[in-house]
């Protein structure tokens, strides 16, 4: 039993090696240029160096002299950078700083460069169809309007967020304002559909007068009801 | 350079088979070497339409599965030399075929002729949609009534998705051809003028074939009515058709109603 106690590890400090991936920003002079651009990326993908150590790499910048040196950590530091290391400058550069106690002689190795996210594109806000919809087909589009240069075949559909605007003959169905409501509206050059909608309300070709056929249509919902009329 | 083509309507008895045979024929007698393949697999008609039904050995299921080589399955007709037949098997049905295995016997016919003429099966499953995967051409066969372009429609909206050549973004060439046209029903207003299915479909106009018996006859007798007989106004609407899709600036020749003197004293219906 003595032996066993001897040979269990002695109650202490608790020590585990875990790496991380810190980012090493590189200055260049002219500083002001340099930090428009540190600007206009933290703009573009604000998360970029969020929770994220940074080391600065001084080696372009060191010949600037001290004040820049301790100007350019100022700045890194006052847009939120977590600066935990520097490399590239003599430590005697910066006596009497407070960077001073920052570590100059971090051990890593480089790995990819970071590339800062694309920034994204806009939302497609309408989408356009340059050419029939044929027999069969469905276009739905959800977040915006839609907009058909051909003719919408019979047994087609087109489905929209927002409004439809139909260049040629409609002949299949057109349901607009799923996202939008009421304040959508369908457009055709020639009606001939099958059935046309908007938000919830909808109406059957049997359901409006022969005297609108072939003709350009606006159609819109209105206090509730669904009106029909000629643009021509 | 070979051109796959392939003939097809969507909806069923519109003239597909009959057209194939036809538009093979007149561009196998334009000098071209063509081979007609029969897609329609458990429902074949081509044969009979070419009267090669007694010659079948081997068909097309047996060389997408590897039984039997192509030279062995191909039927060559008697009229015109540069005119080949691969059959559909009737005993299987259309799953039997795989987009590999057509993908490779077509890349082996491209290599031996000219045109290769795939008679599509009605429907718009697995059949149709493997008959018309490697097309460069495609001849849309309607009649002029409402439920025919419906479905001619819908089957353009496929050819312009599920195609190979609608999936790498290339242009697939696409003709209309109206068949069983009546010129004496469309002047009563019982079937739709051409213009309004040009309209609907918004394709190039091949060709219009009036309904006639020259080609029911040539069928029954398994003779294509360009060889049986050139003369006649459906072969010669798909002689012009031939020539078109050779490239040639041929004219399409429209079916007119012909009124006899009884008629035109009674309005009676004349025969076309």
């Amino acid at each position: 039993m003595t032996l066993h106690a001897q040979t269990s590890p002695p109650p202490g400090l608790q020590l585990r090696g875990r790496s991380f991936m810190a980012l090493v920003v590189t200055p260049e002079v002219p500083l002001a240029a340099w930090f428009a651009d540190l600007d206009a990326q933290l703009r573009n993908a604000a998360g970029l160096f969020a929770d994220r150590p940074v080391v600065v790499d001084l080696s372009r910048t060191a010949g600037e002299g001290r004040e820049a040196v301790l100007i350019l950590l100022d700045g890194l530091e006052t847009r939120g950078l977590r600066i935990v290391g520097l490399e590239g400058a003599d430590p005697s550069l910066l006596a009497g700083a407070h960077w001073e106690r920052l570590p100059t002689q971090l051990h890593g190795r480089d790995v990819a460069e970071v590339r800062s996210p694309a920034p994204k594109p806009a939302p497609e806000a309408s989408r356009l169809i340059d050419g029939p919809v044929r027999s069969g087909q469905s276009v739905v589009f959800e977040t915006g309007d839609i907009t058909v240069i051909g003719a919408v075949a019979s047994g087609a559909e087109v489905i929209a967020g927002g409004s439809i605007h139909v260049y040629g003959a409609l002949r299949g169905r057109a349901i607009a304002g799923v996202r939008l409501g009421a304040a959508a509206r369908i457009f055709c050059g020639r009606m001939e559909a099958e059935m046309v909608g908007i938000e919830r309300l909808y109406r059957t070709a049997e359901n409006w007068g022969a005297s609108l056929h072939g003709r350009p249509v606006q159609i819109r919902s209105d206090r509730g009801a669904l009106r029909l009329s000629a643009l021509d | 350079m070979s051109k796959v083509m392939v003939v097809t309507s969507g909806k069923g008895g519109v003239g597909k088979t009959t057209s194939t045979a036809a538009l093979g024929a007149a561009l196998a007698q334009a000098g071209q070497n063509v081979v007609l393949v029969d897609f329609d697999v458990g429902l074949r008609n081509l044969d009979l339409i070419l009267g090669a039904e007694r010659r079948v050995v081997f068909d097309l299921v047996n060389v997408v599965q590897g039984d039997a080589k192509l030279p062995q399955a191909l039927i060559r007709d008697k009229r015109v030399e540069s005119l080949y037949l691969l059959p559909a098997s009737q005993t299987r049905d259309k799953d039997a075929l795989t987009p590999e295995g057509v993908e490779g016997v077509i890349a082996e016919l491209r290599e031996r002729f000219d045109w290769i003429v795939c008679d599509s099966p009605a429907g718009i499953e697995k059949g149709a949609t493997l008959a018309m995967r490697f097309a460069d051409v495609a001849v849309v066969v309607a009649n002029p009534e409402v439920s025919s372009v419906r479905d001619a429609d819908r089957i353009i909206g496929m050819l312009d998705s599920k195609t190979l050549r609608a999936e790498r973004g290339e242009p697939l060439e696409k003709h209309l051809l109206i068949t069983r046209h009546d010129p004496a029903r469309v002047a009563r207003g019982e079937m739709m003028k051409v213009e309004d299915v040009l309209e609907i479909l918004a394709i190039p106009l091949l060709g219009v074939v009036a309904e006639s018996p020259d080609v029911l006859t040539a069928s029954n007798l398994g003779c294509p009515v360009t060889l049986h007989n050139p003369a006649s106004p459906a072969a010669r609407a798909y002689l012009l058709a031939a020539r078109k899709l050779l490239g040639e600036d041929a004219p399409v020749e429209q079916p007119v109603l012909k009124r006899g003197l009884m008629s035109r004293l009674f309005g009676r219906k004349a025969a076309a």
